[in-house]
């Protein structure tokens, strides 16, 4: 019998504030080391929080966008332990009434199967500092200005059965926060954080102990750690071990992972409401505001690209799936005006040299304005297909637009009936045998024959001769 | 509910402060006095009462999300035990 | 009785300078001059600002010389050493402490320099104000200047002695548990701990944060009212901070008090209480019936479980609050630290004295795993019952009063190693801490020698009232002006 895989996640989702969550320092990145800790951040004594409006109200947003129930008043509560990148030797966070209680995350798979996976309850809290291991002579260097940064943790239920569906869902929870604009999404700087929590059982079964992988910072690493923990768990238990309940950390470069800790010496974090602070009120008003305000979600846009651009079920939910691609998708079919076109270019060609090239799209050298330019001169059949791939390398290599590429080399689909005639007429006139020979021919090798002129008139025209222009004038002239 | 050495140990370890043996039985009969003391607690009758946590029954005033601290680092680094390159200075933490 | 500059209130100091009667820095001086004469025996200042003090005092000559003077113009003050200021030591009474020079400053200092205060110094007081004694502290026991054989009281206790000596006329202090309150009455002074969230603690170094409260400490009402007429108000730093308007104190100081009503718990006069503490209440309550106003009796019946659950909210409070002496960013790290939890730990048991490491222990033990409900869930329940208590008293009844401590000031050393029977100290001022509700304690004559006080308990908010009636009990009285023979007139 078969294992069956038990997955929830736990995700850290930076907020694109200005400000800290409970100071005004400024949000770092890439700041000379504490040089953004304020006397807050600092945890010098003395110094109280005061809680940040827009952190509070993204927190809201985020709710709303996964149907959750927003506590009226939630409660900051004190966790406490000692490490040196936690200045104040505890950290503000929620617990018993987190600002965003249960709501639920539709994925797509790509199988066509939908699947809903609910959060169990999203909270705010504060980021720690960071502890610096090189160049400190065997000593540790602390940095506190990522210290105070204000974060959602989001907790799922176990609801997700294979590496398949925790990618999926990454995916998802990555376009509801770009969409509604609370997080920038920038993996590579810790903006989203991925701990994912494992057990295997046998189906029916009671769930199994869970090992929790932290800290993965990239979709990929997401699925290579779980497949590699599922298969760990597997091995232990078929050979007759047990799974201890501990945090293991994942190395994304060697592809293998450790304990970092076992639930032997887990801390006793002594949680308490935080009397620095009082219960965070939200009211009726407020989230009427906030829905008012809310910006479109990814499956609307997924429901609205299907609609508008009669695109499939799954070629919408990939567009839908990033902010930055659906509009790079819109403003292209807007400038190219085709939809299908503009999809098959945007996921195909365009996806393939970012992924080559390691880009986003944000990062495209080529414009959704240039690519729009290019698929209209696609379809009103100023270039072939051949041609618009020569076009997007041009453009790509940042040679200009495509029109003014298409100008500068050339590289028009000769439309002029009149020079395309004088080509054909040359080459008839200047290869008699094979016009002899295709005379002779039954219908159906006059169709492989017509090859051959077809191949000169387009070695003249430097592929530049409209293919069924082409094709009817020799026709004509060879009959 | 009485503590033994043993608890005051563990409860010592979550504070990060160091009881010597000599003073641990002095010291755990201090906190028996306390938490003796404290047991009236018990006597209470408390059903159906929310716990208090702030004397007045007020909310969370909310700051506007504006930089407005100033960098202090240097103030900072100044009265810290050990510092470098702009960082505090611990023993080696191993992850 | 002397009229020397010493011996006058804050208040009418002010009239002095206004009048031209002395300059401040010839004030400052002469209180400099009588700390650097007796405050070696009392004990009562951790550090004394001297240059700092003089240079105020001449910006203060200048304002009034301007007609530019504020609230506080050129009167000297004495802050708690739990206040940060700027570029001063700042110990809170520890070890841990002892080399923190704060780099930055607490907003109720702040505010009252704005209004012109001078600030003498910083005084001693129990480590991180935990104690009633003032014992604890790591700069060594204040002694009360009524009897230097006796506390202070605790844990504002340099603050209490050095205006009952005369070293001050006006001092800052902070309450947690009764600590502006009880050393007060143990050194025939006022003192008054406003309702919670009054007074920013922003910069005020944090004992238990939901009960810590700074006020005024003075000679007499009228120059507490004039202190917190300066400390008062909401202050952006501070979440808890109240963003009420501040009442004109020193405007209501003359209310008549014809048909106030006065409540009396029936617990705070149990059978077991010392018959002549008693009785300096009763006569103190009586006073004001013949100024009109009324005695209904009340009864607080959750108030007997205010120690306890005072012990274990502010322990765990407290724990939490500690935590950032860590030896990482400031304050005392021990000699070479083999590895991190060697740096913690030696540094906190070598910079944290015995009460201090005894309430974090209790306090992390209460807010523990298993007993968290048993502790600190029920310690804020029966906190509620308490409030719930004040608040039916406080539909009948204006003020509540009773005395503020059960016992005069007591020998040093009798309660060193009997932690509950000093937290006993605070038996009648705990309450109010826990419903966070504004006191003043104010003398109320003597039982051998040894000072008394009273406590005047407000509504919310109420400052202006229970100041009131304070004022109009010593318009009535002397009791607040006597002082003690220490340090006599010069």
């Amino acid at each position: 019998m078969s294992w069956e895989v038990v997955i929830g996640l736990e995700i850290h989702v930076q907020l694109n504030t200005v400000s800290k969550l409970f100071s005004g320092s400024k949000l770092s990145t890439g700041a000379e080391p504490n040089t953004q800790a304020s006397l807050v951040d600092l945890g010098m004594p003395g110094t109280l929080p005061v809680v940040n409006k827009e952190a509070v109200r993204k927190a809201a947003l985020f709710g709303l966008a996964i149907n959750a129930d927003i506590c009226r008043h939630s409660v900051f509560e004190r966790k406490n332990y000692f490490y040196p990148d936690l200045p104040k030797g505890y950290q503000t966070t929620q617990l018993a009434e987190p600002i965003v209680g249960a709501g639920v995350v539709e994925i797509q798979l790509e199988s066509g199967e939908k699947k809903n996976v609910r959060i169990h309850h999203a909270h705010l809290e504060e980021d720690a500092g960071k502890s610096l291991h090189e160049d400190f002579h065997g000593m540790t260097g602390i940095d506190l200005n990522r210290a105070g940064t204000p974060l959602i943790e989001v907790v799922t239920e176990p609801d997700m059965s294979n590496a398949e569906e925790a990618v999926a869902f990454a995916r998802k929870l990555h376009a509801i926060v770009t969409s509604i604009g609370i997080c920038d999404g920038d993996m590579s700087q810790g903006n989203m954080r991925f701990d994912v929590n494992v057990s295997i059982r046998k189906p029916g079964d009671e769930l199994g102990t869970r090992t929790e992988t932290k800290n993965l910072n990239s979709f990929r690493f997401m699925e290579k750690a779980i497949a590699l923990e599922v298969e760990r768990q597997i091995d232990v238990l078929e050979d007759g071990g047990e799974i201890v309940q501990e945090t293991r950390l994942y190395n994304g470069d060697t592809h293998t992972a450790r304990s970092m800790r076992s639930k032997e010496d887990a801390n006793d974090y002594r949680y308490f409401p935080c009397p620095d602070l009082l219960p965070v009120a939200i009211t009726d008003a407020d989230i009427e505001a906030l829905k008012a305000a809310m910006p479109e979600l990814p499956n609307a846009r997924k429901a609205r690209f299907i609609d508008d651009y009669q695109l499939s079920e799954y070629d919408a939910d990939l567009l839908s799936g990033s902010v930055a691609t659906a509009t790079f998708f819109e403003a292209v079919t807007k400038a190219g005006g085709d939809a299908k076109l503009a999809a098959n270019w945007v996921m195909g060609e365009m996806a393939a040299r970012l992924n080559a090239e390691e880009k986003t799209i944000s990062d495209s050298p080529v414009s959704a304005e240039q690519l729009g330019q290019l698929i209209a001169r696609l379809k009103d059949g100023t270039i072939s297909s051949k041609i618009a791939k020569q076009v997007f390398e041009a453009c790509w290599a940042g040679e200009g637009d495509p029109d003014a590429i298409i100008e500068a080399k050339g590289l028009k689909q000769m439309s002029d009936s009149g020079e395309l005639e004088k080509i054909v007429d040359d080459i008839i006139a200047n290869n008699a045998a094979q016009v002899e020979d295709y005379r002779n021919s039954d219908d159906a090798k006059k169709k492989k024959k017509i090859g051959f002129f077809v191949g000169q008139a387009m070695k003249a025209t430097q592929g530049k001769a409209n293919p069924q222009q082409l094709n009817q004038l020799l026709q004509k002239k060879l009959q | 509910m009485a503590i033994d050495s043993k608890v005051v140990a563990q409860v010592a370890h979550l504070a990060r402060l160091k009881v010597d043996e000599s003073d641990s039985g002095a010291l755990s009969d201090r906190l028996n006095d306390i938490l003796a003391m404290v047991d009236q607690l018990q006597q209470a009758d408390v059903t159906d009462v929310a716990p208090m946590a702030h004397p007045l029954d007020v909310t969370q005033p909310l700051r506007e999300d504006e930089v407005s601290e100033p960098n202090v680092r240097d103030k900072a680094l100044d009265i810290a035990p050990a510092a470098e390159d702009g960082c505090f200075l611990v023993p080696r933490v191993i992850e | 009785m002397s009229n020397a500059m010493h011996n006058k209130t804050l208040t009418e100091l002010k009239a002095g300078l206004a009048a031209g009667d002395f300059s401040s820095r010839e004030l400052t001086e002469h209180f400099l001059a009588r700390i650097q004469q007796h405050d070696g025996e009392l004990n009562s200042f951790i550090s004394v600002t001297a240059e700092q003090a003089l240079a105020q005092a001449d910006a203060a000559d200048t304002a009034l010389a301007a007609g530019n003077g504020g609230l506080l113009t050129g009167l000297p003050i004495a802050h708690k050493d739990i206040f940060c200021t700027e570029g001063v030591r700042t110990s809170c009474g520890s070890k841990m402490l002892d080399s923190f020079i704060a780099p930055y400053t607490a907003t109720v200092v702040e505010k009252m320099a704005a209004e012109g205060a001078v600030m003498l110094g910083k005084t001693n007081m129990d480590e991180f104000a935990m104690g009633s004694s003032n014992e604890t502290s790591y700069y060594g026991p204040v002694k009360n200047p009524w009897d230097l054989e006796r506390v202070p009281g605790g844990s504002s206790g340099g603050a209490a002695a050095c205006l009952g000596a005369r070293l001050a006329p006006g001092a800052t202090g902070t309450d947690t548990g009764g600590s502006i309150r009880q050393p007060a009455a143990l050194n025939n002074i006022t003192g008054l701990k406003p309702t919670y969230g009054r007074v920013s603690r922003w910069g005020m170094i944090a004992f238990a944060s939901s009960l810590d409260q700074a006020g005024p400490m003075a000679q007499s009402a009228e120059d507490c009212a004039l202190m917190l007429q300066a400390m008062a108000g909401h202050d952006q730093r501070d979440s808890t901070s109240l963003d009420e308007k501040v009442d004109d104190y020193l405007g209501a100081l003359n209310n008549d008090i014809s048909g106030l009503t006065i409540g009396i718990p029936e617990e705070f006069f149990p059978d077991t209480l010392d018959g002549a503490i008693a009785d300096n209440s009763r006569a103190a309550i009586r006073e004001l019936e013949k100024l009109g106003a009324k005695v209904v009796s009340v009864s607080l019946p959750s108030i007997k479980l205010s120690v306890p659950a005072y012990y274990v909210i502010a322990p765990a409070e407290a724990s939490s609050n500690l935590s950032r002496f860590d030896g990482v960013r400031f304050g005392h790290r021990c000699d070479d630290p083999k590895d991190l939890e060697d740096l913690y730990k030696r540094s906190r048991s070598e910079g944290f004295g015995d009460e201090v490491k005894r309430r974090i222990l209790v306090g992390a033990y209460a807010l523990s795993a298993g007993y968290y409900d048993a502790y600190y869930r029920r310690a804020q329940q029966v906190r509620r019952l308490i409030r719930d208590d004040f608040a039916r008293a406080f539909e009948k009844v204006d003020v509540l009063m009773g005395p503020t401590a059960p016992e005069t000031a007591f020998k040093l050393g009798a309660k060193k190693d009997d932690p509950v029977s000093m937290y006993m100290a605070d038996v009648f001022t705990i309450g109010v801490n826990l419903a966070g509700l504004p006191a003043l304690s104010m003398p109320t004559g003597f039982i051998n020698g040894l000072p008394t006080g009273t406590q005047v308990i407000g509504n919310y908010f109420r400052e202006g009232q229970i100041l009131n009636v304070a004022h109009k009990y010593q318009q009535a009285t002397d009791w607040h002006k006597q002082a003690p023979a220490f340090g006599g007139d010069q």
